[in-house]
């Protein structure tokens, strides 16, 4: 099975650079705003995508996008129009990889077998379930990877050296490192730990290795990519578009670009890395 | 029960949960990579403590000199002449320590976090009932306590926070979401994978990941093994039927489970059914369905989505959207019957047993007293109900002397 995420990360091997991973919550500011968002991201330099699936009680998520997240729902988001949203997309671009984020209640009440037939359909590549560790991988991990989705992991620096080959055991796409033990947007990552996390993870699987949690500048994710197959960057880009939303929380004029301008810069960044760790 | 399907009864409903935490289709550990290795180790020391006689006997000389064990099996007279029915006897929980059932489980687990050498310990609340607890065992034992409370029960639970600080602990109003006792498990969670080194999180309900439904539950039981020897003792025989309230249900499960085996026992579970089920409530099983969160799988309120929609009960400790995963495995395969009463059921009587009994409950409990007003006169005067009354009411007293004023103006 190979899907656009084996073929980015193999094209990205050739160009001898790491992969910039960009974040945006489904639905937010408002689900046409949102698309328009998705579609500009290729071009500002995005390498592969995450697209947050709106839920109202994100445990491992900090207040910014928690925020986003009730945003999008208010907006009216669901699952659904969030897999509309992947159909849109895929009009005009058929090969930048998408990975669906989230927890695991909407993908549960919509149905596992049928969610997987309507995310393949719409040209989801993979998913990341935040609250779906090894131990309940009969819930969705294992019927995804039938279906030809990656079922990326989440790897922690509570994931110790025994643990990680039943972590990784089934995952496929990627390895998410999560740079921190904490919430979304908390903490910065210090590269030169996160150099070290990668390389024991390394040791146990071939697959490329994506940092995320904590990466806001163009340095940081520089120093990152150094150290990694990628780096994810989301709470900066969902704070940009706060910041560019309107006294009643709407869209501007302002908010595409806030948010393409601040991946640019970041994909600058990415790119400014020497050679990534093999 | 169930004569049709013979075979999809267990020989014992005492046997769960599985080792990967399920009872049926219920329970597991739906939680983040962090907090993995976490539950994996809370869960080792948990059965080796359970393992081990001193810890047994340590919590035994603490329930009887700290907490005030064993709580009173009380007779109530006046009640049961009231109701013209069934012999009504109440479990006093709300006696002990703390004013309710919530010390038994904080006990438990704090000896847990102690054999882990965990110094800094994070609850959720919801009255506060559980904080207090929470905050008070820490005090107890020098330990350093943090305890997440909605800002919305924050302001109406004030004698609650208060008694929190007095006892030395930190209360952090939570402003995400509805800002309710969901939200409160939403940010100590949270907490939970930011300071995973050296925090204990000592959940007050049997929900959350497994090993925290079991361990809760079985820390719970002392009221009905206490029950089932006192019964004993005062009638010579099991009780016929068993009675208590449900949010996440660990006064109810405390009760309900040493009995789960004697099939001649009745057992009914009171929801909260806030405004009425068709309206605003909190009841997961008459008004929900199967679906994850905090750590399991359970009957929860929500949207068509998915989406965790907003409880309501003019009881704080009972509005939560959700249910322990037990008690969703016991209602499906029809153990316990699953009932609901109403705000206004509950304020009634909160005040009829104020008045007959001199006993002031808890707005929780008085969930359960609605109910054993409809059961208890169907009931011969021979048939022995025991109803759990949970909690005290001294914390609903300003919410009742405001609801009440509004109603005679």
């Amino acid at each position: 099975m190979s899907t656009r995420i084996d073929a980015r990360f193999a094209e990205l091997a050739k160009q001898g650079r790491s992969a910039f991973v960009t974040f945006l919550m489904a639905g937010d500011p408002d689900p046409k705003t949102s698309l328009d968002i998705l579609k500009t991201l290729p071009k500002a330099g995005a390498d592969m995508i995450e697209i947050g699936m709106p839920f109202t009680d994100p445990m491992a998520d900090g207040p910014s996008i928690q925020a986003a997240g009730l945003r999008a729902l208010k907006a009216g988001m669901t699952l659904k129009k969030t897999l509309e949203m992947v159909r849109g997309f895929r009009k005009d671009d058929d090969t930048t990889p998408l990975v669906l984020m989230g927890y695991y209640n909407p993908i549960y009440i919509y149905g596992v077998d049928k969610f997987l037939v309507d995310a393949k359909t719409a040209g989801v590549d993979g998913l990341i379930i935040v609250d779906l560790p090894p131990e309940e991988d009969d819930e969705l991990c294992l019927p995804a990877m039938k279906a030809g989705l990656n079922f990326i992991r989440l790897a922690t620096p509570t994931t110790d050296d025994k643990r990680l080959p039943a972590v990784l055991a089934n995952t496929s796409g990627f390895v998410y490192y999560v740079a921190i033990t904490g919430i979304t947007g908390s903490a910065s990552a210090d590269s030169h730990v996160v150099g070290e996390a990668v390389a024991r993870i390394k040791r146990h699987t071939k697959l490329p290795v994506c940092v995320g949690f904590g990466i806001r500048t163009p340095d940081a994710a520089r120093a990152i990519a150094e150290n990694a197959n990628g780096a994810v960057v989301g709470t900066a880009l969902v704070d940009a578009l706060r910041g560019s939303l309107d006294a009643e929380g709407r869209a501007t004029a302002k908010t595409v670009p806030a948010v393409a301008d601040l991946v640019a810069a970041l994909a600058q960044g990415v790119r400014g890395a020497k050679q990534a760790a093999e | 029960m169930n004569p049709g399907q013979p075979n999809s009864l267990p020989n014992s409903f005492r046997t769960g949960p599985d080792e990967r935490g399920h009872f049926g289709n219920f329970g597991g550990r739906f939680v983040a990579e962090t907090l993995m290795p976490l539950i994996l180790d809370l869960e080792k020391a948990y059965v080796a403590a359970k393992a081990d006689p001193s810890f047994a006997a340590e919590m035994k000389g603490f329930l009887k000199h700290y907490v005030g064990r064993p709580s009173p099996l009380y007779f109530a007279e006046r009640l049961t002449e009231h109701l013209g029915g069934a012999k009504v006897y109440f479990k006093r929980e709300e006696l002990n320590h703390t004013g309710s059932h919530k010390v038994n489980n904080v006990l438990g687990q704090i000896m847990v976090a102690r054999r882990m050498g965990k110094k800094r310990i994070i609850a959720e609340t919801g009255a506060g009932q559980h904080g207090v607890a929470t905050a008070t065992l820490c005090a107890r034992f020098g330990l350093e306590c943090i305890v997440y409370m909605g800002a919305v029960d924050v302001a109406r639970q004030a004698p609650n926070v208060f008694r929190m600080e007095m006892l030395g602990a930190k209360v952090i109003p939570v402003q995400s979401g509805t800002r309710t006792l969901k939200d409160a498990m939403n940010e100590a969670l949270r907490d939970w994978v930011t300071n995973v080194h050296n925090t204990f999180y000592c959940i007050g309900t049997i929900a959350g990941p497994h090993p925290y439904p079991m361990m809760v539950r079985d820390f719970q039981c002392v009221i009905g093994d206490e029950t089932r020897e006192q019964m004993q003792e005062a009638e010579g025989r099991l009780p016929d039927s068993l009675v208590a309230c449900i949010g996440g249900g660990s006064n109810a499960m405390g009760l309900f489970h040493p009995f789960l085996d004697d099939p001649s026992v009745e057992i009914f579970g009171v929801e909260a059914a806030g405004h009425g089920l068709t309206q605003l409530h909190a009841a997961s099983i008459a008004g929900g369905r199967a679906g994850v969160l905090h750590g399991n799988r359970t009957y929860l309120l929500m949207d068509d989505d998915g989406q965790i929609q907003d409880a309501h009960s003019i009881s704080a400790g009972l509005d939560y959207p959700g249910i322990g995963p037990e008690h969703s495995w016991l209602y499906e395969n029809g153990r316990v019957t699953y009932l609901s009463a109403t705000d206004d059921e509950a304020l009634a009587a909160f005040q009829l047993l104020s008045r007959l009994e001199g006993i002031i409950p808890a707005l929780e409990s008085a969930h359960a007293i609605a109910k054993v007003v409809e059961l208890a006169p169907k009931r011969p005067r021979d048939h022995l109900m025991v109803v759990n009354l949970s909690g005290r009411g001294d914390k609903d007293i300003p919410q009742v002397a405001e609801i009440l004023k509004g109603e005679k103006k």
